[in-house]
């Protein structure tokens, strides 16, 4: 009798499980499946899901008009470059807080957290502002400033709960075994940290990518990236669907891929601490 | 060689005093055990000599050399943890040549090292296994498999068995006290088990809140305890203390006896009472015999031993088996 409940309940959380995701998912499968349709077909009602001629003329028109290697380029810079520098100040600083903590090491966490709590909107005048007066408005270099500001706090959290799992009981072990510091960075610390650190990554690698607010901010053409790609086929006129779909779906197409690719790590990071 | 001396030694964490002066000597080969109860600062004294705490003041000689300053490194002792402390990314046998990699030897001649360790610790077929794949006995003759094959000056052990269940623990025991004999190194271990220091120390130091209780043999802290506090700690089921008009009597403050010192007479005692809780653990029966103005009083009794629940008994103490302690709680003559 017991078994078959709980086979019950298996379906019943398979199928919540499905419907759940396959509603999350949709958006993106229709945003996916109208770039393949004509600007007719788009805006057509009832609309069909799979029945339409499917053409490839949206994204060959789309790559004419806008060159997307170089939004593509920018992305890639621009998420990578803001990814390297801030796990460069995050590591040492997630490091000290997590092996050497101090008596206020709680309330700087909490305060770095504190940040993220004021919407972006409301400090764009005065960065708006110093980015022009510095020379930073649509640059590369600024945009990967920002965006590991913007990043910084979530990052380091994440590498404090990693580090702070690697129990200081296996350093010690180290030290008594004869490491010196640097073996002891090199051949015990790090392989234990490095999932950790590579989940990391790629998480701020993903919010980098996407980060719309300061993206469109504070570029107008050098340095846009592709969030500005896509809102460049949003017009005002609003009849451009299907070009629009194929923009964002070449815009999502590589991180989706590299999320896939790496789903494992991601889920793995992103869960860590919580299933131990 | 694996001399160590403690020479006026002090640990503070803050303003909070762990540690108060404390001297002590271990010699080269010694089976030197730390006991005493929870909290009483024996992995904090186990840590100073080990270097992964600094003194507040005071000094550490290992060979005879001040090494107050040297850091854990560079002490050449090795030291195995209560929770292994094994590295979980690298393979049993690596963890073992961690040490002798740190210690520039060549690949060849690690091999051969960790072989023999692996071979005298049975851990010869788990060598390419990794810590999260072995049981908890495995993982802890890992642990002293790493500390061995650097041949340290010294072992330091931090309850290294209490993890495991009872027959292992026995087990084990016996293979650190065969290992001791063997390399004849000198080994410190940190236990609050008196039975596990009883059976494998050379000597035994009784800590109490920082400072040292007693040093001694572990039949010298048996037969001759110092004070109050070693009487009751050193021995199973514990010392019966006794103060009041009794400890008077013989012109002192505390009278101690082992329960294994008392023998239950038919007709008249020193102390009659009836017995309360029995228990019959096969070869001994130990007693609780509730004796009005004194309270409970442990004795053990042969296993078949056939009173019961409220039957009226009467004790005597063995002669010349009395402890005597002064209010300072300090053995008297
Ligand atoms: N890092 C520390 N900071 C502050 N106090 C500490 C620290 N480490 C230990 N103590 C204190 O020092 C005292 C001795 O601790 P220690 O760990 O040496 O005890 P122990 O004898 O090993 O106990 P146990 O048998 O429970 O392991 C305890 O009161 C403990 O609270
Ligand atoms: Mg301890």
């Amino acid at each position: 009798m017991a078994r078959a409940i709980s086979t019950r309940r298996q379906i019943t959380v398979t199928i919540l499980a499905w419907v759940i995701g396959i509603t999350i998912f949709f958006p993106i499968l229709w945003t996916i499946l109208t770039s393949f349709k004509t600007e007719a077909e788009a805006i057509a009602s009832p609309p069909s899901l799979f029945m339409f001629d499917w053409t490839l003329e949206n994204y060959g028109e789309v790559q004419e008009r806008s060159n997307y290697f170089r939004h593509f380029s920018n992305s890639v810079i621009i998420s990578l470059g803001s990814t390297v520098l801030g796990l460069l100040i995050a590591i040492p600083a997630a490091w000290s807080m997590a092996f050497v903590p101090a008596k206020r090491t709680k309330d700087i966490l909490m305060w770095m957290l504190s940040t993220k709590m004021l919407p972006p909107v409301g400090v764009l005048i005065p960065i708006y502002l110093i980015f022009r007066d510095t020379g930073l408005l649509d640059t590369r270099i600024g945009l990967v400033i920002v965006l590991t500001l913007v990043n910084l706090p979530i990052i380091t959290w994440m590498l404090f709960t990693y580090f702070r799992e690697i129990p200081g009981e296996i350093l010690e072990a180290a030290r008594m075994d004869g490491a010196m510091l640097w073996d002891e960075i090199v051949h015990v610390l790090t392989p234990m940290a490095i999932p950790g650190i590579a989940s990391t990554l790629l998480l701020n690698v993903i919010l980098a990518w996407n980060e719309a607010f300061w993206t469109l901010n504070l570029t107008a053409a050098k340095a846009a990236p592709l969030t500005a790609f896509i809102a460049s086929y949003s017009s005002p006129e609003g009849l451009f669907y299907a070009k629009l779909s194929a923009a964002s779906t070449m815009a999502i197409a590589p991180i989706l891929i590299l999320g896939w690719f790496s789903q494992k790590q991601l889920v793995r990071g992103l869960t860590f601490g919580a299933v131990k | 060689m694996g001399s160590i001396k403690l020479n006026k030694v002090t640990k503070s964490f803050g303003s909070t005093q762990v540690i108060p002066p404390l001297d002590l000597e271990i010699q080269d080969g010694e089976f030197v055990v730390f006991v005493g109860p929870s909290g009483c600062g024996k992995s904090t004294l186990l840590r100073l000599i080990a270097g992964l705490e600094d003194v507040t003041s005071g000094m550490i000689e290992i060979n005879g050399v001040d090494a107050t300053q040297t850091p854990p490194s560079k002490r050449g002792l090795a030291m195995v943890f209560q929770s292994y402390a094994l590295y979980p990314h690298m393979s049993v046998r690596k963890n073992i040549a961690f040490p002798l990699k740190m210690a520039k030897l060549a690949p060849e001649e690690r091999d051969q090292k960790v072989e023999n360790a692996a071979s005298v610790l049975n851990l010869t077929d788990y060598l390419d296994r990794r810590p999260g794949q072995l049981s908890g006995g495995q993982r802890q003759r890992v642990a002293i498999g790493r500390a061995i094959v650097r041949e340290p000056d010294a072992f330091l052990f931090d309850e290294p068995l209490s993890n495991l269940d009872a027959a292992l623990r026995v087990n084990m025991r016996l293979e650190i006290s065969e290992l001791h004999q063997t390399l004849a190194t000198t080994m410190i271990y940190v236990t609050h088990d008196q039975v596990e220091a009883m059976t494998m120390a050379d000597k035994i130091v009784v800590l109490n809140a920082g400072h040292i209780a007693q040093v001694g043999s572990p039949l010298e802290l048996y037969h001759k305890p110092a004070n109050v506090f070693v009487a009751g700690f050193i021995g199973s089921p514990k010392m019966n203390l006794v103060t009041g008009p009794d400890a008077q009597a013989m012109d002192a403050h505390t009278i101690g006896v082992r329960p294994e010192h008392i023998t239950i007479s038919e007709g008249g005692g020193t102390w009659t009472g009836k017995v309360g809780v029995s228990e019959h653990l096969g070869s001994d029966t130990f007693l609780r015999v509730n004796v009005d103005g004194v309270g409970t009083l442990t004795v053990r009794a042969s296993g078949e031993v056939a009173l019961r629940h409220g039957d009226s008994v009467s004790l005597i103490p063995e002669e010349g088996k009395v402890h005597r302690f002064d209010a300072d709680g300090l053995a008297m003559q």
